[in-house]
């Protein structure tokens, strides 16, 4: 196509798409603005590299921090908002705010104990909150050892790395360790920071992987990505139902398509420790926090337009990440509410 | 205009200008006065900004905020005595490593070292200083701590500390007070408040070497002459002659140092294993006021901000009492001095 008709509203038009992009903000019409947890910060830059490509239409995305993120939407300065931790009802309420799951990802305890590899040690929840408590010191205590017939432990100190920053990884592994241990529950409570009651902090998935390679005897809790990119070794987990389960996008999936989701008013619901027979105890996802009557409608469209492609194609991003991408029939659950709860 | 421009014109050309310079006095003055307020604007700013957005956090613990140690999240519960500790005591090691290795540095280059050796030796300092702290916390998480929990670390609880490998207390942390408690740890990890402190010195000794061989550049040669024709050894001329003359540049200069060691967050954060327990051991993991600040405050809301806000006004608050202390250090040497 060239043929240039220079109307003056053409070069206006223009001239304002130069200033937008001159300024990276979002004065483009079809820009949609999201800010929040760095959880979902990988996979949303892939979906909307992708589905600029179909579309042409932008996600400016920024990895800000959950609280940061629920700020930013409740000032409106944003389209949507990601945050790790679901708002309550009466929040959602308060501010005519609405949220949805985005997508699914694991979370993996790790150790380094020399001659011990991937998949090999098995746990369950009350003893690994036992441990982060720091009331399992060894690692040839009678508690694992009872797990782990067969399997020669070392009496070597256990050092627990936990997260030093706040974050969504530390809110949901927490949140299924007080789920699990009734000691953790009243001492520690759950939440993006916690008070450790033991060990040392590593800053982001990396840091804890860093530290945990490095310590011998060490355990620590990082997203199932960061694992396999590190080839550290993981640990499996029995789940509610007593299987003992190995980490996978298929267990991630499990739990995600077996939680309570039908009764979770909101979708405010913690999937960890999920009940399905084959369900990863620890999987955890992100919420998006939309106002429900937006004062950009344009910009909203837009988000809700890029949600439901992501969500029916954005499948094989998600894999290519170590995410899951959401079972259908928490998908079709989500564009009910959507049609029921969002005007637009 | 006039007829008779050479008599008129001259003295009203030269009332003109005097007139006018003296408006572009005022004005520079003026201008240079704003420089100077933008300064102590921004710096009561930003001290304002921190002590209002910690106002929740120093009123609802009071004073018990600066002498607890907890960190509770859970229960919205703080102290600042964990961060606070972590901050003074790395910067103290870090002074302490950096300033003889940098005097020895600076030395060299402006009494001993060939002329040929100065401009390189010195523009690979310029290029230390200049290395952005993220890198030297990478080479600190990645080499550093490796190699200190694999090499020093078991030779200083070994030989130094309470609790070594074979339960055997070495003479020195028998018979030395103190000692035993700094160096005894039993976590088998290299990130602790010792490594980053040596990481810390590592950073800051560009910024003191540098200004001290500036200084000490500055030495007339007939005083520097005069000792060596009396018989001084380099030594004698550098410690009698060089650093007397050189004092409160010399201090400026460490303060300099201190004051980046005081702040430094991105490699103080992966090196200092950040626990919140209060341990006496320079071998334990601790957290300064920069690195619980740089971790927490993407996620942190209500309470915990408003304590991360005090936190950094606490940081204001240590930065001026040793500025004022240095002060205090340097009137003292001069009154000794001056009389």
């Amino acid at each position: 196509m060239l043929t240039f008709k220079k109307s003056p509203s053409r070069l206006a038009a223009v001239a304002a798409i130069a200033v937008a992009s001159t300024f990276g903000m979002s004065a483009h019409a079809t820009d949609i603005t999201g800010a929040g947890s760095s959880f979902v910060y990988p996979v949303l830059t892939k979906w909307s590299a992708a589905y600029a490509e179909k579309t042409g239409n932008h996600l400016n995305y920024q990895s800000v921090g959950s609280g940061a993120g629920i700020a930013q939407i409740k000032a409106s300065t944003i389209d949507f908002g990601a945050s790790d931790a679901p708002l309550s009802s009466a929040d959602l309420q308060k501010y005519g705010l609405g949220q949805f799951p985005l997508v699914v990802g694991g979370i993996v305890p790790v150790v380094n104990i020399p001659g011990v590899k991937a998949d090999q040690i098995k746990l369950d929840g009350t003893t690994l909150a036992d441990i982060f408590l720091g009331k399992i010191t060894n690692w040839n205590d009678p508690k694992i050892t009872a797990l782990n017939a067969g399997i020669a432990l070392p009496a070597g100190k256990i050092t627990v790395v936990h997260r030093s920053d706040g974050s969504g990884t530390t809110y949901n592994f927490t949140n299924y360790l007080s789920k699990v241990n009734q000691d953790w529950a009243t001492k520690v409570k759950f939440g993006t920071a916690v008070e450790w009651p033991a060990g040392v902090g590593g800053k982001g998935n990396e840091g804890v992987s860093q530290y945990v390679k490095q310590i011998k005897g060490s355990i620590g809790y990082v997203e199932y990505a960061y694992a396999l990119q590190n080839k550290i070794s993981w640990v499996d987990m029995k789940n509610a139902t007593g299987n003992v389960i190995k980490p996978s996008a298929v267990a991630f999936a499990a739990a995600a398509a077996t939680a309570d989701w039908a009764n979770a008013k909101d979708f405010n619901l913690i999937m960890t420790n999920a009940p399905g027979a084959t369900a990863w105890p620890i999987t955890a996802t992100t919420w998006a926090i939309m106002y429900k009557k937006p004062k950009n409608a344009v910009n909203t469209k837009a988000a809700f337009d890029f949600f439901k492609w992501s969500f029916e194609n954005g499948q094989s991003q998600a894999a290519s990440l170590d995410y899951v991408a959401l079972p259908p029939s928490l998908v079709k659950q989500i564009e009910g509410y959507w049609a029921s709860e969002f005007k637009h | 205009m006039s007829s008779q421009p050479g008599a008129i014109v001259a003295p009203l050309a030269a009332d003109q200008r005097s007139r006018r310079d003296a408006r572009h006095d005022r004005q520079f003055r003026w201008l240079l006065k704003i420089c100077a307020l933008l300064v102590l604007a921004s710096l009561v700013g930003a001290a304002g900004a921190t002590l209002w957005g910690g106002r929740s956090a120093f009123a609802s613990f009071g004073w018990h905020f600066l002498v607890s140690s907890t960190w509770d999240p859970g229960n919205d519960v703080y102290g600042a005595l964990v961060p606070v500790y972590g901050t003074i005591v790395t910067s103290f090691l870090a002074v302490m490593l950096a300033v003889p290795i940098s005097f020895g540095i600076a030395l060299y280059l402006s009494e001993v070292a060939p002329r040929w050796l100065r401009t390189p030796v010195s523009s690979a300092i310029e290029l230390l200083a200049g290395i952005p702290s993220i890198i030297y916390g990478m080479w600190g998480l990645f080499i550093f701590a490796p190699f200190f929990s694999a090499h020093i670390k078991p030779w200083l609880t070994n030989y130094l500390g309470d609790s070594p490998d074979d339960g055997k207390l070495s003479w020195v942390a028998q018979h030395v007070p103190f000692i035993g408690k700094l160096f005894g740890s039993s976590y088998p990890f290299g990130a602790s408040i010792l490594t980053a402190g040596i990481v810390l010195a590592i950073m800051i000794t560009p910024f003191i070497s540098s200004v001290m061989r500036e200084v000490f550049q500055t030495v007339p040669t007939r005083l520097k002459e005069s000792a060596y024709a009396l018989g001084s050894s380099t030594w004698e001329v550098s410690w009698d002659i060089v650093v007397p003359y050189t004092r409160s540049a010399v201090i400026g200069g460490i303060l300099l140092g201190l004051g980046r060691a005081l702040g430094e967050t991105m490699a103080v954060t992966f090196v200092l294993g950040n626990a919140m327990q209060l341990s006496p051991s320079l071998l334990d993991p601790g957290s300064s006021i920069a690195s619980t600040i740089a971790n927490q405050f993407s996620e942190a809301v209500g309470l915990q901000k408003s304590t991360l806000m005090a936190l950094a006004f606490l940081l204001f608050v240590i930065t001026f009492i040793v500025l004022l202390i240095a002060r205090l250090m340097l009137r003292q040497l001069a009154r000794k001095e001056g009389t």
